[in-house]
């Protein structure tokens, strides 16, 4: 089924073939790339989400917690609202370095032989 | 001097500096339109006009994506709200925020992997093209639309306070205003033009709330608590403004709406048209999540000025001032700027004057990038891929997509101007949910569930759209409530304001509901291309 090609894309790349593709994706290598982006990315979206949905909570129903004053008139809402500052910006940065040391060299060495050598 | 007396002269010193207000702000729209036509000279082919031809770096397109989502809502609504309701206000900002790590680890690189020019080109990648990609049309324009009516409101609440326009012909006309120039922006200078246009407003609305953070922070010797206990002080509610509470834990049902914002203000970023398409402007993946990261770091500090902001003009200005000038607290943040320089003085016009021009340059820049995203799924969706079945060129693309927004950019004139007295920030979080319940459920289950199918992929947008602008309509935003649309009347037998808590798991639902009972096997193959493109980033254009 080879003349089955997908349509021509407007810049140059050669496309592989529906077979090449689910070839690819049922290797060892592809499996890897796959485990190694679901397990980091699925479980800290969980997680940066119910730290979120506290938040919402513990705002909602635990006022006398929340109007606890820290320092001067720092009280624990606040503390708690950047907080989530300041994890948004770790859990961005901590994707990234994942990102740049886990998953890129495994796309790229994919992507290149598949656009490359077929 | 009565607080009355006060608002009347605050209204006056702007009057007086009316003409500096106008310079400044018609030297913006001569400099945007500039380059508009330079961009527009650039624009030749299909991938310029919807994707800026895919060579901005991964910093302008952060800077760009900042540009695009901090709307009216962010800079007006939410120092507004802060100013009325302390720490409540302060929700909106961190879901604001928070919502951009679903896009950077679940969205962005993907759909820049596997999609060309729309959110549609995702979903409909491996389902039937025609109906997926009508549905993802309808959506794509109607979460558009719903903040478009939260810009153009915006607009009028800002050129009313500033020109002293009360008129509804008057508003009406600034409204038409900002319609015509969003149209000329778009038509003409495509992405490029509206990525430029962007990336000018960030840098804007950045400097002009530095300086307006850095002049409250030093009437307060950079003490911060000094800063929040003065604001509650003059709030004349004492602690209970820095705690959670004051507008939402009233009773079960407010606390149940407080719940149902903050989920959709969360989960709506990654669904936001506007926003997916600005992934497409950059050369690979790897440079759309750079430009997340970029954005995430312009956005978080915008966001944390937003608390000097907010709370600065509690502890500033009288709350019967803030309330008398909008009652939505919608102005707060200029009025806080001429407090800032000085009521009597020179000095506070001018500020007055830059954070409003500033503010205005803040709704053109969303409007442009709400615009383009409307008429480019339209184009590209709706007349290429179902009307003309995928037989259209490049050429004929762009034309329908010009033509597209002088329509989208005519219909949201005629809204505009109905909606001109809604509250701003809350009519962007109802676009939050509307995107949370129709387009991120199918954008995920696209990416990462073998088994989605056509049906389940039309039961998950057209049901999370049904349903959550159904909710809206029956809710006490349109009727039943005296800030309503129509005060008079009341069908509101829903009682939250936004419908998120019940249509976003609504929207999941029948994405997993309409595959489960489809007759139709998911295309195996089609998603072997889907999940090795998307994460590999094999063949992208």
């Amino acid at each position: 089924m080879a003349t089955d090609a997908p349509p021509p894309s407007k810049e140059q790349h050669k496309l592989p073939s529906p077979e090449e593709f689910s070839e690819v994706q049922e290797s060892a290598e592809f499996g890897e790339l796959r485990r190694s982006y679901r397990s980091f990315a699925f479980p800290l979206t969980v997680a940066f989400i119910a730290w979120y949905l506290l938040y919402v909570l513990l705002s909602n129903y635990a006022g006398g917690l929340m109007g606890t004053k820290l320092f001067g008139n720092i009280n624990v809402a606040f503390v708690l609202g950047v907080a989530q500052f300041v994890t948004t910006f770790l859990i961005a940065w901590w994707y990234s370095k994942h990102a740049a040391a886990k998953l890129d060299p495994k796309a790229e060495a994919i992507k290149s032989r598949m656009e490359g050598g077929a | 001097m009565s607080t009355a007396q006060q608002t009347l002269l605050a209204a006056n010193e702007a009057s007086e500096h009316r003409p500096l207000i106008i310079t400044l702000f018609a030297l913006f729209v001569l400099a945007t339109l500039g380059i508009t036509i330079w961009a527009g000279r650039q624009t030749k082919d299909a991938a310029d006009f919807y994707a800026g031809g895919r060579q901005f770096s991964a910093f302008q397109n952060g800077l760009a994506v900042s540009g695009d989502y901090m709307s009216a809502a962010s800079f007006l609504g939410i120092a507004g709200a802060i100013a009325l309701f302390g720490y409540d206000g302060f929700l909106y900002s961190i879901g604001f925020l928070v919502a951009w790590l679903v896009a950077l680890l679940l969205v962005a690189e993907p759909l820049r992997n596997s999609g060309r020019y729309t959110m549609g080109d995702v979903l409909a990648y491996r389902m039937r093209q025609r109906p997926v990609r009508t549905a993802a049309g309808t959506s794509t324009i109607v979460v558009s639309i719903f903040y478009l009516l939260a810009q153009m409101a915006g607009a009028g609440v800002l050129v009313s306070l500033l020109l002293g326009i009360t008129s509804d012909a008057g508003k009406i006309l600034i409204v038409a205003l900002v319609g015509i120039l969003m149209i000329v922006y778009v038509s003409i200078g495509g992405m490029k033009g509206t990525t430029w246009v962007q990336m000018v407003k960030a840098v804007l609305l950045i400097g002009g709330t530095l300086l307006i953070t850095f002049l409250v922070l030093l009437k307060f010797n950079f003490n911060i608590s000094d800063l929040l206990g003065t604001a509650a002080e003059n709030s004349g509610k004492g602690a209970a403004f820095l705690e959670p509470g004051l507008q939402y834990g009233a009773t079960g049902t407010s606390k149940l709406d407080f719940i149902s914002l903050g989920i959709a203000l969360v989960l709506g970023t990654a669904g936001l048209p506007h926003i997916l398409i600005r992934f497409y402007t950059v050369p690979n993946a790897k440079a759309a999540r750079k430009s997340v990261n970029w954005a995430i770091g312009i956005i978080g500090a915008f966001y944390l000025m937003t608390i000097a902001l907010g709370f600065g003009a509690a502890a500033l200005i009288s709350q019967d001032e803030i309330i008398a000038s909008n009652p939505s607290g919608n102005t707060a943040a200029p009025l806080l700027a001429l407090h800032l320089g000085g009521v009597d003085s020179a000095w506070g016009a001018i500020l007055l004057a830059t954070i409003s021009a500033v503010a205005f340059a803040t709704i053109l820049a969303v409007v442009a990038g709400l615009t383009l995203a409307s008429s480019s799924s339209f184009a590209h969706d709706i007349y290429a891929n179902v009307i003309r079945k995928g037989q259209a060129s490049g050429a004929e693309e762009v034309r329908a997509a010009r033509w597209a927004t002088v329509f989208i950019g005519v219909i949201s004139i005629g809204l505009g101007a109905l909606a001109r007295d809604l509250n701003v920030a809350g009519l962007v979080a109802l676009a939050f949910a509307v995107a949370a319940s129709a387009n991120l459920p199918t954008i995920l289950y696209s990416l990462f569930w073998k088994r989605f199918t056509t049906q389940g992929a039309l039961w998950s947008i057209y049901g999370g759209l049904i349903v959550a602008v159904g909710l809206v309509l029956f809710s006490p935003v349109v009727s039943g409530d005296p800030k309503a649309m129509f005060p008079e009347v009341d069908f509101a037998w829903f009682p939250l304001k936004n419908p998120g808590i019940i249509s976003i798991p609504f929207g999941f639902l029948m994405g997993w509901l309409g595959t489960v009972l489809s007759k139709e096997e998911p295309d195996v193959k089609k998603y072997a291309e889907l999940e090795v493109r998307s994460l590999t980033g094999t063949g992208a254009h």
